[in-house]
Order: C-alpha cells, then sequence, then structure tokens
C-alpha cells in the first residue's frame, strides 16, 4: 500500500426499490427518496438516493477493498454530498491512496453516476 | 433576511438505542454487505466479537432518533423545502454491536451564512453501556437561498 495507488472500484447500481429498502432500513423516510410524484413536485428530476446510502457504500467500498470487510476497520469517514443520486444508475467509487502512516491508512474517495459525482472530498481513514 | 442564529449552542436530550441483530441484517443487506460476520454470531464470535457487530455507516441507524429532534426544532429554523444534506463526518471507537445500548447527545455548534446558504452544523457523540465511546459526529446542513 503506497501513496498515489488505486483502491480497486465498486460498482452499485441500486435498483428502483433499494430507496425504499435503505429508507426501512435506516429509518430515514423523507418523501424525496421514496416518492417521484412528491420530489418531482420539490423540483427533482424524480426520486434521489440517500446521500447517507451513497456515503455507505462509500464506507463498504474501502472496508473490502483494503479490510476484507472488517468493520473495526474504518476509523473516520469524511465527506461533501453534491451532485443527487438517481436510482437504477450505476454507482462507481473509485480512491487514491493519500497518505500512509504506520498501519493508519488515508484514501481520497469519489462516488460518481457516470460524470455526476455524488460524494467528493470523501477522506477514509482506516487501520489495517 | 438575517439567519436566526439562536440556537448555536443549545443541547438535546440525549436519546438511547438499542441494536439488534436482525436490524444489523436488514442495514447490511440494503447496502450489499456481505462479511459474514453481520449475518451470524458464530461467525462473528470466530471474528472476535461479542456478538454480530454493525457495519460502521450502521451509526446513522443508533443516532437519527436523537438527531431528528436537534434538526427539526423549529428555534433552529432549518428550511426543510430547500435543504440539502451538505457533509458528514463521522469518527468510530469501539465497534457497536447486537445487545449494545448506544445514548446519542446532539448539540448545534454553528449556524452561519455564506454564499447566500444558511450552514447548520450539529455535533453529537454516542457513547454504550459501558460510557465508551462509538461514534463522534459533525451533520453539516444546507439551506439554499435563505
Amino acid at each position: 500500500m503506497d501513496v498515489g495507488d488505486q483502491v480497486p472500484e465498486l460498482k452499485v447500481t441500486p435498483d428502483k426499490y433499494l430507496p425504499h429498502r435503505y429508507a426501512g432500513a435506516s429509518g430515514d423516510f423523507n418523501p424525496i427518496h421514496i416518492d417521484v410524484e412528491f420530489a418531482k413536485m420539490v423540483g427533482l428530476p424524480s426520486n434521489i438516493l440517500h446521500g447517507l446510502y451513497s456515503m455507505g457504500l462509500v464506507a463498504r467500498a474501502n472496508a473490502t477493498a483494503l479490510a476484507g470487510g472488517d468493520p473495526r476497520a474504518l476509523k473516520r469517514l469524511s465527506v461533501q454530498f453534491r451532485g443527487m443520486g438517481l436510482p437504477e444508475q450505476e454507482v462507481v467509487v473509485s480512491g487514491t491512496v493519500k497518505s500512509v502512516e504506520g498501519d493508519r491508512v488515508v484514501v481520497d474517495t469519489v462516488a460518481a453516476q457516470s460524470e455526476n459525482q455524488i460524494i467528493r472530498n470523501a477522506e477514509a481513514e482506516l487501520q489495517i | 433576511m438575517a439567519i436566526k442564529t439562536e440556537a448555536i449552542g443549545k443541547k438535546w436530550a440525549a436519546s438511547t438505542y438499542q441494536v439488534g441483530r436482525e436490524k444489523i441484517k436488514e442495514y447490511a443487506n440494503a447496502l450489499g454487505i456481505e462479511n459474514p460476520v453481520h449475518f451470524d454470531v458464530e461467525a462473528a464470535r470466530a471474528a472476535g466479537f461479542p456478538d454480530v457487530p454493525a457495519p460502521p455507516m450502521f451509526c446513522v441507524v443508533y443516532a437519527l432518533p436523537a438527531m431528528a429532534p436537534a434538526i427539526l426544532d423549529p428555534e433552529v429554523g432549518i428550511n426543510f423545502a430547500t435543504m440539502v444534506h451538505g457533509g458528514q463526518v463521522f469518527e468510530w471507537g469501539e465497534v457497536a454491536c447486537s445487545g449494545d445500548e448506544i445514548t446519542t447527545t446532539p448539540k448545534c455548534t454553528g449556524i452561519y451564512e455564506k454564499d447566500g446558504k444558511g450552514f447548520y452544523v450539529f455535533e453529537s457523540t454516542s457513547v454504550n453501556q459501558d460510557g465508551v465511546q462509538v461514534l463522534g459526529a459533525t451533520w453539516t446542513n444546507i439551506v439554499r437561498g435563505i
């Protein structure tokens, strides 16, 4: 693991009903995520992915790539939410190692749907 | 209109959430997480956990009941019609496992205006039944066109 190394990508296409399952799992039933008509009424293109779901994919991608999915590895994750994520479009999570100090690795991570970055400036710190 | 800042420094009541195996499974399934430690108590114990561990981002599940009253508080005054989730920082301590009782305490640490947008910043800490910290978090919500 060296500075500049690419972390293996995670590619996930959330299906049409994923926002409903995530709403149930997380307890966040904001209608912009689960009601297409409501979402359009407030000016969105359709219902949108929960930002914390996309952040969950960023956490999963880093833990899987660097620590075999060990839930103890991720110590810190900071993100900025930008473009909206949409269901039924592939999300690609990609990362680059920013620093390595002893057993601590920091990865710069982005989650995007084609050219649209839905999470940027994500910094994941793992103990591996 | 100037942004209301009276709620800076306000603290809300702590809220306690009991972590359970089935809820962890449901969350892991929604995220596509496959590590058997999240699904099978024997696999969890073999990996050194006292019971089924939660994935790190499960923190949103146990913190939400405490955060909702803070973010929805009329004294804070967030306009939900134009609110977007701006940023999020989580720092994990001890791993939360099934059976844990996790108590989360929120406070408002900042309300300010920048580039015509309102920024509302909350911080929370979550501790388990032994008083050991499992999470420190910063939640930033942005309101467009205040």
